[in-house]
């Protein structure tokens, strides 16, 4: 067993605190009573109460919300093709531009993935809305999957497969059979991270966003630019909540994989 | 290869995914790179010339004929462009700086503990970053505000008599910064850290070799690898920032980024943006190429 020094336990402590402390003011402030967001009044849920009244704020949480499934279902579909093409394929025309495309997006400031994707909306005269944001996140995020999936992928046992192909077992049977319910957690996973980075994305959606699909993201930012707002704290302690408990959920089911895929790599 | 001959369903699996980026990543790109060699106009879209392929060979000779490269001359000569940039990588440097001093403690004391006790703290450390950054900045204009609660313990802890003003100052952009990207640091630094042969701290201990030195003349440099891929993977987003510089910083320096969403959103000047985007990917690009040199000048000595 290593000895953690005093020194080393400082650190850790500190560099948590200072990750954590600003989430648990905002959870705080949230309860706080009084309307002046830094005078405490004492606890009460009236903020939380209040966001049932707001109409709009409503109807961005529903579009966030359809957006989020749609652009993590088709970004996993679309990250777990692309990276079954990458670890199984071997050598294809235009591989390395395939991998530099899947790489650029996460390292793309993302001021310019949505200016991009805005010109390009605007030169084939599609109409703005829900559509377009939604094409948009899924860009971004099937990269997300296409890491995630490839590293497990990578990472199992392939005589399991050829075993299947021996026995007779035609590549897609096999792959139904064998492949996809090994990847199927480090799917899952990255399905939720997605879900979790459609929900929050605020500089993407407001390039490509249209008339009528005002997500949560951008109606926030329009609120808080102005200023600290206490229903604005209420909204946001949920948004943290709702994030929290997916990448909780999809972290265990990482492990969990891990946990299965162990016994294959043992042998 | 078992199947040289692949089946239709195979050439699908390569070709759906490949013809998307193609088509909402490249080719936007492209569009790009072409806008910023357009004039500005007042008109929808608002640029000129526009590519048009129905008048054929005389369209295509037209629309090169237009393009030019005014707008790259105006960034190089209007102040707030040149400054914009100028403030940006200062900025990203800066941070980058702060975040690596904060990042390589947190980061050591997590390779330090119990196995099971290192997988608990690098989920915490990565929980935060996928909760919105918005909402985080938010925490923060909370915490900032004049008689929010750091001014009041400012206050109470008599370090200063007068509230100061942390909002739309560069120090909240940098706590701001510091705060977002302090998880892109610790954990290239931890994978390293983490991997050190502890026999060769063991080897320069027996040898006499007090510990501040073994760290200074072992640790350090080997954990280079995870603070160059620290530095980068914190100084290349930093340097395009929007919501940061935004909602904690003040208006009368913009960083790139924000540059990029004013010509935009605000003057309508689409060639201008356009143009800083293409310059801002120059400024990125390099890093990254000399990061995979020194990547792989490393495999190769090993």
């Amino acid at each position: 067993m290593r000895k953690v020094s005093a020194l080393n336990l400082g650190a850790l402590a500190l560099g948590i605190a200072f990750l954590y402390l600003p989430i648990a003011v905002l959870v705080i402030f949230s309860f706080n009573a009084s309307r002046l967001v830094t005078v405490w009044g004492g606890w009460s849920t009236r903020w939380y109460a209040e966001l049932l009244n707001d109409a709009p704020l409503l109807e961005s949480a529903f579009i966030s919300l359809r957006l989020a499934l749609t652009s993590a279902t088709i970004a996993t579909l679309l990250g777990t093709l692309a990276a079954l093409a990458l670890v199984r394929f071997g050598r294809f025309r235009g591989r390395l531009l395939f991998a530099a495309m899947i790489y650029a997006p996460l390292v793309m400031p993302e001021v310019i993935t949505g200016l991009s994707l805005l010109l390009l909306f605007v030169a084939v005269a599609a109409d703005r809305g829900f559509w377009t944001v939604a094409i948009a996140h899924t860009t971004m995020a099937m990269c997300f999957v296409t890491v995630i999936v490839q590293s497990r992928l990578a990472d199992f046992d392939s005589t399991l497969e050829e075993a299947a192909m021996d026995l007779g077992a035609p590549p897609l049977r096999t792959f139904v059979s064998v492949t996809l319910p090994l990847i199927f957690p480090a799917i899952a996973a990255a399905w939720m991270l997605t879900f979790a980075l459609s929900l929050d994305d605020l500089v993407i959606a407001s390039f490509t966003t249209g008339p009528g699909a005002t997500t949560l993201p951008i109606r926030i930012y329009s609120e808080v630019r102005l200023g600290v707002k206490p229903e604005m704290n209420a909204v946001c302690s949920i948004m943290v909540g709702v994030v929290g408990v997916a990448v909780v959920a999809a972290s265990l089911l990482a492990k969990l994989a891990g946990a299965r895929g162990a016994p294959a790599r043992a042998r | 290869m078992k199947h040289p001959e692949r089946s239709a369903l195979e050439r699908l699996v390569v070709r759906v995914p490949f013809a998307w980026l193609l088509a909402f990543f490249l080719v936007p790109f492209l569009i790009v790179l072409k806008i910023s060699l357009s004039q500005t106009a007042i008109a929808q879209p608002p640029y000129t010339p526009v590519l048009d392929l129905a008048a054929g060979w005389h369209g295509l000779i037209a629309f090169f004929g237009g393009l030019s490269i005014d707008n790259y001359v105006l960034l190089g000569s209007d102040p707030i462009y040149l400054l914009s940039n100028v403030k940006s990588v200062e900025i990203a440097a800066f941070a980058t700086l702060i975040l690596l001093v904060i990042g390589y403690p947190v980061a050591y004391a997590i390779a330090r503990t119990p196995r099971r006790v290192q997988a608990v703290l690098v989920l915490l450390t990565v929980l935060p970053f996928w909760t919105s950054q918005l909402i985080r900045i938010y925490a923060w204009m909370n915490i900032l505000q004049r008689d929010g609660p750091f001014n009041d313990l400012l206050m109470t802890l008599a370090i200063v008599k007068e509230p100061p003003a942390w909002l739309s100052t560069d120090t909240a952009i940098y706590i701001g910064i510091v705060y977002s990207y302090l998880p892109f640091m610790v954990l290239p630094l931890y994978a390293t850290l983490e991997k050190l042969d502890e026999s060769l701290l063991e080897a320069a201990a027996d040898l006499g070799c007090p510990r501040w030195k073994t760290f200074w003349l072992v640790t350090l440099p080997l954990s280079s690898p995870g603070m160059i891929a620290g530095v980068l993977l914190c100084f290349i987003p930093i340097v395009g920032e929007f919501v940061v510089p935004d909602l904690l910083g003040g208006s009368q320096s913009p960083m790139i980024g924000q540059t990029i969403w004013l010509e935009f959103f605000g003057n309508k000047d689409w060639p201008a943006a356009s143009a800083v985007a293409v310059v801002l990917v120059c400024l990125l690009v390099t890093p990254i190429v000399i990061y995979q040199n020194q990547a792989t000048r490393v495999v190769g000595r090993e």
